[in-house]
C-alpha cells in the first residue's frame, strides 16, 4: 500500500512538472533569450509586482518619467520589482538635481538612484556625507571610488547591433538615417552598435548628432534631412526622438527605438526595442545593500543576463527570416561570436 | 561636400531653414513691438511653452488646429496682460521679473503636461497648403512644381502668417499712430506724456500684443512638431530676445536674423547626414547657430542703437 501510495505520487510529480514545463511555454511572450513580442494593441503600461524591498527609494532624473525613453526604463524597472519610488524628473540643470539627492539623503531616504550621467560630480560631494545612504548611478562604468555609490550601465551597443542587423534587412541596399542626441553615454553606444550591425549586412549609415537630449525640433529636422537624402529606415535615441518618429510616421518609414519601448510613439512603424531592465542589476544591488553592502560595485546591463530586452512589436509584419536572423545573431553576441563594439 | 551643392538639397536646405525660422520670427517680431516701447520681455521662452502647451492639448482634446492656434493665442494675451501689470502698473524691474515669467511658463507647462497628458502623445501635424480641407487641390500643382513648390510651397498657413506679419508689424510700428506712440515711449516717455500719449496704455497694449505673439509662437512650434513635452522651447524665446537686438528693432532685419539663425542650424544638420562635418565634430557644428549669431551682435553692436528707455520703468 505504502509502495503504491510512493508511484503515484512519482506519476503524480511527473505529470505536474510536466504541465508547469508546458504552461510556462505557453504563458510567456519571450520568444527566444532577449526577446519578447508585444501584443498588436496591447497596454504597454508595465504593472506594479511584489515588492521586493522595504527600503525606501528614491529617483531622480533629468527627463520627464514618462519620457518614452531613459528616464521610463528606470521607473518601469522599479515598477517591475514592486517599487513606488519617489520621484524628482525634468532635472535637466544639474545643481537641481544635486539639491534633490541631497534633499532625499537628508530625508532618510535607503536608496537614492541618480539617474544621469551628469549627476557623478554631485555624488562625488554628497555621497560621502551620507555614509548611511546607498547611492546608486548610472549611466556609468565606475563608482569613482565611493564605498556607498552603486554603478549601473547599459551595454547599448548590444541591441544596437541586434536592430542595426534587422534594419540592414529591411533597407535592402538604401541608407539608414541616424539622429543621434550628444555624442557621450548610451547614446553613443547604442549607435555605433547599430551603425556596426547595419553595416555587417551590407547597409550603411547616416549618423547625426544634434547637440541635446531634448531639442525635439532639432531631431525633427535631422529626421526629415535624412528622409530628404531618401533613406529607407530611421532610428534614434533620447526623448527628443519623438518628433524623429514623427517623420519616421509621416513619411512611412521603419523605426526602431531603445531605452524604452517606442511603440507608443508608433505603434504601426517601430520594428522593434531595445528595452532597458534596470530591474536586472537593481535587485541584486538591493540585495547587496539589505546585506549591508552600500556600494563599490558596478554592473551592467546585457543580453545575457536580461537587462537588455529586444521587444518586437507584434504590430509590425516582420519576415519570419529577419526575425529568425535577429535571434541567431542575439545568440551568437551571447556566445561571444559577435563583437558589438 | 560637392553633394550639397545640388539643387535638390540646396533646395531641402533652405525650406528646412525656413520652417525653423517661423517660430523665432513669430516671437521675436512680438518682443519687437514690446522693446520698442521700452519693455524687455526675458519671459518669452516661458509664454512660448505654456503656448505650445495649450495648443497642443487642446488639439490633442478637439482635434482642431484652429482651435489649438487660438487656445495658443489666448494664453499670450493671458501672460501678456500679467507682465504688463507687474511691469507697467507695479513698475517691477523688467529683467527680473521676466525671468519670473519664463520660469512659471517652463514650470507650469510641464506640470500640466504631467498631469493632463503624462508618455508624450503625437498629434495630427499641420496641413500643408496642399492638405487643407477645400482649397487644398488649388495648391497642389504649385506644391508639385520641381524646387520652387517645396521651397515656396510646401509649408503650412502658420509659415506664411509669420512672413506676412514683418510687413503688417512694420505698417504697425512706421505708419499707425499706434506706432507712433509706441516708437515716443519707448525713446522718451517723459516726453510723449507732456505731449498727451499715455505711455502705461501704450506700454500695455504693446507688452499684450507682443506676448500674444509669443503665444501664437509656441503654439506654431507644438502643432508644427506635433508634440510637446518638458522643455519643448528649448531656449527659442532666449534667442528671439537676442534676435530683436542683432534685427537692431526693424521687423526686416529681424527676419533676416531668425532666416539665418535657421539656415545655419538647417546647413549643419545637413552637412551632418550628409557626412559632410565628420561625426567628431557634431559639438563644434552644434554650437555654429549660437556663434553666428553672437558674432553677428558684436559687430552690429556699435553701429545700432536701441530704444533710449528700453528696461527704464516710466512714472510721472
Amino acid at each position: 500500500m505504502k509502495r503504491m501510495r510512493t508511484t503515484q505520487l512519482v506519476k503524480l510529480l511527473a505529470v505536474a512538472f510536466a504541465l508547469t514545463l508546458a504552461a510556462a511555454a505557453c504563458g510567456s511572450d519571450d520568444d527566444a533569450t532577449g526577446t519578447a513580442t508585444s501584443e498588436c494593441g496591447s497596454d504597454l503600461a508595465v504593472e506594479l509586482g511584489d515588492s521586493v524591498t522595504d527600503l525606501s527609494v528614491a529617483v531622480v532624473a533629468p527627463s520627464a518619467k514618462d519620457d518614452v525613453a531613459f528616464t521610463q526604463s528606470m521607473i518601469d524597472s522599479l515598477a517591475r520589482l514592486g517599487i513606488e519610488p519617489q520621484i524628482t524628473d525634468g532635472t535637466f540643470v544639474v545643481e537641481e538635481a544635486a539639491a534633490a539627492i541631497r534633499a532625499y539623503a537628508e530625508d532618510g531616504i535607503d536608496i537614492v538612484i541618480a539617474h544621469g550621467t551628469q549627476y557623478g560630480g554631485s555624488l562625488v560631494e554628497i555621497a560621502p556625507d551620507f555614509p548611511e545612504t546607498s547611492f546608486l548611478w548610472g549611466t556609468a562604468e565606475d563608482t569613482q571610488g565611493i564605498e556607498n555609490v552603486y554603478a549601473y550601465f547599459p551595454e547599448a551597443d548590444q541591441g544596437g547591433y541586434v536592430n542595426g542587423v534587422i534594419a540592414a534587412k529591411l533597407a535592402d541596399g538604401a541608407d539608414i538615417g541616424v539622429v543621434g542626441p550628444v555624442e557621450a553615454g548610451d547614446a553613443v553606444a547604442y549607435i555605433e552598435g547599430f551603425a556596426l550591425g547595419a553595416e555587417a549586412n551590407g547597409a550603411s549609415t547616416s549618423i547625426v548628432y544634434t547637440g541635446s537630449f531634448s531639442d525635439v525640433a532639432l531631431a525633427t529636422e535631422t529626421a526629415q534631412a535624412h528622409a530628404d537624402n531618401g533613406v529607407a529606415i530611421l532610428t534614434g535615441t533620447s526623448q527628443s526622438a519623438v518628433g524623429a518618429v514623427n517623420v519616421a510616421t509621416a513619411n512611412d518609414l521603419p523605426w526602431f527605438g531603445t531605452q524604452s519601448n517606442t511603440e507608443a510613439w508608433s505603434s504601426d512603424l517601430t520594428v522593434a526595442s531595445q528595452v532597458y531592465h534596470w530591474d536586472v542589476v537593481i535587485s541584486t544591488m538591493i540585495e547587496q545593500i539589505e546585506d549591508g553592502t552600500l556600494g563599490g560595485e558596478a554592473m551592467g546591463l546585457t543580453l545575457e543576463n536580461g537587462g537588455l530586452v529586444m521587444e518586437f512589436n507584434g504590430c509590425f509584419d516582420l519576415d519570419s527570416d529577419v526575425r529568425a536572423d535577429a535571434e541567431a545573431t542575439i545568440d551568437d553576441i551571447i556566445a561571444g561570436d559577435i563583437k558589438t563594439n | 561636400m560637392s553633394d550639397f551643392f545640388s539643387l535638390s538639397v540646396i533646395v531641402a536646405t533652405l525650406a528646412t531653414a525656413i520652417r525653423f525660422a517661423v517660430p523665432y520670427l513669430l516671437a521675436a517680431l512680438g518682443e519687437t513691438i514690446g522693446q520698442r516701447s521700452g519693455v524687455l520681455n526675458l519671459g518669452v521662452d516661458g509664454i512660448m511653452l505654456l503656448g505650445a502647451f495649450g495648443a497642443y492639448y487642446t488639439v490633442l482634446e478637439t482635434d482642431s488646429h484652429l482651435f489649438g492656434i487660438f487656445v495658443g493665442l489666448a494664453i499670450g494675451v493671458v501672460m501678456g496682460v500679467v507682465y504688463a501689470v507687474v511691469t507697467v502698473f507695479l513698475h517691477a524691474q523688467q529683467g527680473i521679473s521676466g525671468i519670473g515669467i519664463f520660469l512659471f511658463g517652463l514650470g507650469f507647462s510641464d506640470l500640466l503636461f504631467q498631469e493632463l497628458v503624462g508618455t508624450p502623445k503625437p498629434i495630427k501635424p499641420l496641413p500643408t497648403l496642399d492638405e487643407l480641407p477645400l482649397v487644398g487641390p488649388i495648391f497642389e500643382p504649385l506644391v508639385d512644381l520641381e524646387y520652387v513648390g517645396t521651397l515656396l510651397f510646401d509649408h503650412n498657413l502658420l509659415t506664411y502668417l509669420a512672413f506676412a506679419l514683418v510687413p503688417v508689424v512694420t505698417w504697425l510700428l512706421m505708419k499707425t499712430t499706434f506706432g507712433l506712440n509706441v516708437r515716443a515711449v519707448g525713446e522718451n516717455p517723459q516726453a510723449a506724456d507732456s505731449l498727451g500719449v499715455s505711455v502705461t496704455r501704450t506700454r500695455f497694449t504693446a507688452i499684450v500684443l507682443g506676448s500674444s505673439m509669443a503665444g501664437l509662437a509656441g503654439a506654431t512650434l507644438s502643432l508644427q512638431l506635433a508634440i510637446f513635452q518638458h522643455n519643448l522651447t528649448n531656449g527659442i524665446g532666449f534667442i528671439a530676445v537676442a534676435l530683436v537686438y542683432f534685427g537692431a528693432w526693424r521687423p526686416r532685419w529681424v527676419m533676416a536674423g531668425a532666416l539665418l539663425y535657421g539656415l545655419v542650424t538647417a546647413t549643419r544638420l545637413k552637412w551632418q547626414s550628409l557626412d559632410i562635418i565628420p561625426q567628431g565634430a557634431s559639438d563644434i557644428a552644434a554650437m555654429a547657430p549660437a556663434v553666428i549669431t553672437i558674432l553677428a551682435l558684436v559687430l552690429l553692436a556699435n553701429r545700432v542703437r536701441g530704444p533710449a528707455a528700453l528696461t527704464k520703468p516710466f512714472t510721472r
